[in-house]
């Protein structure tokens, strides 16, 4: 029998006997992500523009009007909207998750000779690259609207780094969502769920000035958590003042979180994917 | 006799609804079968599974001697797929596309740019080639879409749906790609709605409905059993339309079928030109206004009628797409 690989190269065929390793897999797939990103200026626009002017009226507007004992709100801001645009991040994890399932790519890719995970983990890399590209971005605003670093570069380094972390813990999560949804617009519904995660915590305003009944959340939610683990390193000397413990104590506190986050998504992100 | 793929007895349930429901259907090695039913028939759930996308409930289900159930690994070295959506990436160029998935079959850079190139050019894409897919007409991006379930060098490929929703020139660049490639001895497996698609490409059909096989053979062994042509009369007065059924019956083949609605009344008839000659002075003497005669292929419902002895239910319920 010839097939078209008889046209091509000769070494062709035996090729496709084997499967593709996972790394490899992987990266093919992540870039093509990554090239939709980067390639559809009106997505990089549109969610810079729109992060940006967030941020303008937290710095400007409200934050005129928070007091922040001991440092500037600027200083208690940044942290606060960096950590939680993960969740931001993740809601178009969840959407492009839902729509590639619903355009018939992910068919295509599980029909090809590569491992079955590919998919997912191609997700998560890409989008936690593209996490990265963000977050440094609205770092570099921030430092541009007075934004100051308490503490040294490596505790900055360590801050940029713990940012990936939960983002990348939490793709998993914005990933399994997009396959329940099935389509791109559940997918931004269900995706309104980070709306209490972001606001009903330490991002925006100290926790201690809210009603007692959504402090008992506020406290103990892992945003709150992961924001004070970022702000322990960015107000160096004035962090413990502020929050009340060292650094270490919300920086175990916030992995635990992303550990639990990941143990929870990741078998369930696998287990709905097998079974889709 | 080599089979490429052989299925038996394949089950799929869903709820309370059948998708599968014991289906027996051999493809053999050399040709094009193509899997012809209406929409809801379990076309889509029949080659998922042979793509190893979906399981079955219970039955066997072979391709290319591999077992889809227990080794769906070697079946996904063999296969190449191209499903209902053009699922290429549309900020990507039409190379860079095919270039990915080239690589996902584990081929070099340098093997993978060669494929690339030589599926371009096989499907007249080479000049379009280094532009974005966004940028492509949907004929195009089902034309890519085809070339990235080549560039693999499958032995089988599948196709479902091909050219739904295309309009009528890529419809026919389509079915040409796709003939090129059965020149070139690649088995094919299609699925469509239409009997026309099915009767150009294939070299044996497989209608199924319900989730079983309600008939199969050479496209020319099933328009024998079918009949030849359809001969369809619009009258410009539906008080004429008994009196036109009446007459058409006597003429056609089987009893004639009259649709009140659009004031139509249709009937099987051999091929011969005598009758068709006979049926058309016969309906000019009874002096009923027409407007409008027309000698056609069957369409599905007209073969589903004959072969099952009923319509399509599917139509009932407005499921099927034009």
């Amino acid at each position: 029998m010839t097939t078209i690989a008889s046209t091509l190269d000769p070494g062709l065929a035996s090729a496709t006997r084997r499967q593709t390793g996972l790394a490899k897999s992987t990266l093919t797939v992540a870039r093509r992500s990554l090239l939709r990103y980067v390639r559809t200026p009106q997505l990089i626009v549109l969610s810079t523009v729109q992060m940006s002017l967030f941020f303008l009226i937290y710095r400007y507007m409200f934050g005129g009007a928070i007091h922040i004992p001991g440092i500037s709100y600027v200083d208690y801001l940044v942290p606060g909207f960096i950590a939680t645009g993960v969740l931001f991040t993740g809601m178009g994890t969840a959407a492009a998750m839902a729509e590639d399932l619903e355009q018939g790519f992910v068919d295509r890719l599980r029909s090809l000779p590569i491992p079955r995970a590919a998919v997912l983990t191609a997700r998560a890399t890409a989008d936690t690259a593209f996490l990265a590209w963000s977050t440094a971005f609205t770092a570099a605003v921030a430092f541009a609207v007075g934004f100051t670093l308490h503490g040294s570069a490596i505790d900055a380094l360590a801050a940029f780094g713990l940012v990936i972390v939960f983002g990348f813990a939490f793709e998993w999560l914005f990933i399994t969502m997009g396959m329940f949804a099935g389509n791109a617009q559940a997918a931004q519904g269900m995706g309104m769920i980070v709306f209490p995660l972001v606001f009903i915590s330490s991002a925006y305003v100290p926790v201690s000035t809210m009603p007692g009944w959504l402090q008992a959340f506020a406290n103990h939610q892992p945003m709150t958590y992961m924001v004070d683990a970022v702000r322990s390193l960015t107000l160096g000397s004035h962090a413990h003042a502020l929050l009340g413990h060292p650094s270490s104590y919300y920086i175990t506190r916030a992995l635990i979180w992303t550990l639990a986050i990941l143990a929870i998504s990741l078998p369930l992100a696998v287990a709905k994917y097998r079974r889709s | 006799m080599t089979a490429v793929i052989e299925a038996h007895g394949l089950t799929k349930q869903y709820g309370k609804t059948k998708a599968l429901d014991g289906l027996d259907l051999i493809a053999q090695r050399g040709q094009v079968t193509a899997v012809l039913g209406p929409n809801g028939a379990g076309k889509t759930t029949f080659v998922r599974m042979v793509a190893t996308l979906l399981r079955a409930d219970a039955g066997t289900l072979l391709v290319a001697g591999h077992d889809a159930h227990r080794n769906p690994a070697a079946v996904r070295r063999v296969i190449g797929l191209a499903g209902q959506f053009a699922a290429v990436e549309p900020a990507m160029t039409g190379r860079e596309n095919l270039e990915m998935i080239a690589r996902l079959f584990g081929q070099s850079r340098r093997a993978a740019k060669a494929s690339a190139a030589a599926v371009l050019d096989q499907l007249s894409l080479t000049e379009a080639g280094d532009r974005l897919a966004r940028t492509y007409s949907g004929g195009m991006r089902r034309r890519l879409d085809l070339g990235a379930s080549l560039v693999g060098a499958p032995r089988l490929l599948l196709l479902d749906e091909p050219t739904t929703g295309l309009d009528p020139r890529s419809r026919i660049e389509l079915w040409d790609a796709i003939r090129a490639l059965v020149e070139r001895g690649t088995d094919v497996l299609l699925t469509t709605q239409y009997l026309d698609e099915a009767d150009h490409l294939a070299s044996q059909i497989v209608i199924i409905d319900h989730g079983r096989a309600v008939a199969a053979g050479t496209p020319a062994q099933l328009k024998q059993r079918i009949g030849g042509n359809v001969i369809e009369v619009h009258v410009r007065d539906s008080r004429d339309l008994e009196t036109i059924a009446e007459l058409l019956g006597r003429l056609g083949e089987g009893v004639a079928q009259t649709d009140q609605a659009t004031r139509r009344v249709s009937v099987r008839v051999d091929s011969t030109g005598d009758r068709q000659m006979t049926a058309l002075q016969s309906l000019h003497a009874t002096g009923v206004e027409l407007d409008d005669i027309a000698m056609r292929q069957p369409n599905l419902d007209e073969v589903f009628l004959t072969l099952t002895g009923q319509p399509t239910d599917h139509d009932a319920t407005g499921a099927r797409a034009a």
